[in-house]
């Protein structure tokens, strides 16, 4: 299990063969990369900055990892997120889940995507022709997280 | 004496990242000290009134209004997260 940040990019191939070496219990690993766009909220995005809180994030992300762990079979998992100054088409965010079978991975990269998305801290700030502005959070996204509470459908 | 930590678009607001503070001997909770914040008026009243969604934590855990607060804390405010 690893959580890495910073501002340099990420090679998910070479990451993804790092978890398979030496592990023969791997028989799936389900990945997600999320990349910055070129539009937000009808604006077109120059560059992109994230900020981070050094120490929490790390800590806030290896929970929902555990999370994660407690829920479904993990053999391994790793997350990367870049902060500082990034472009579109950048890389910003990588989730790699590994398991024994291919429900237990898809089902823990989507859990730790959406946790992450409303509980580790990072902010973004968006810089667009119109000036800089600080990205609100989504509803869409704390719905997404919602979906995963004990008992919901998704969740089970 | 207690850290504060501000974070993205509430530390540009506040114009400080980082202070230390003298913990006052009324402030026990995150919410007496928001308040407390709040007191210093112009940007602080603004962005520390109790309309404000501001997330907070105490020693790198996420704070409810009633989490205590003692001498030696790490406190940090900052906007709800927009990560990933």
């Amino acid at each position: 299990m690893s959580v890495r940040i910073h501002e340099q990019d990420f090679d998910v191939s070479a990451e993804m063969a790092a978890m398979r070496r030496g592990n023969p219990k791997i028989g799936a690993i389900a990945s997600f990369v999320g990349v910055v766009r070129d539009i937000n909220e009808g604006d077109s995005i120059a560059t992109m900055t994230l900020e981070h809180y050094p120490g929490m994030t790390e800590k806030a992300i290896t929970e929902i990892i555990d999370q994660a762990r407690s829920r479904w079979e993990v053999l391994d998992a790793l997350v990367i997120h870049r902060v500082g100054t990034l472009k579109p088409t950048d890389q910003i965010v990588l989730v790699i889940v590994a398991s024994t079978h291919r429900g237990d991975a898809f089902a823990a990269c989507e859990f730790i995507m959406d946790y992450l998305k409303t509980k580790a801290p990072f902010w973004k700030k968006e810089i667009t022709p119109q000036g800089a502005r600080w990205v609100d959070a989504r509803v869409v996204d704390d719905r997404a997280a919602q979906r995963w509470e004990q008992g919901s459908k998704k969740g089970q | 004496m207690i850290t504060l930590l501000y974070f993205a678009r509430l530390r540009e607001a506040l114009g400080t990242g980082r202070e230390e503070l003298a913990l006052p001997a009324d402030v026990t909770t995150l919410g007496a000290l928001r308040s407390h914040l709040a007191q210093r008026g112009d940007a602080w009243a603004k962005e520390m009134a109790g309309g404000r969604n501001l997330r907070a934590a105490v020693n790198q855990d996420v704070a409810m209004p009633d989490t205590p607060i003692k001498d030696g804390d790490e406190v940090a405010f900052f906007p709800p997260v927009t990560g990933g």
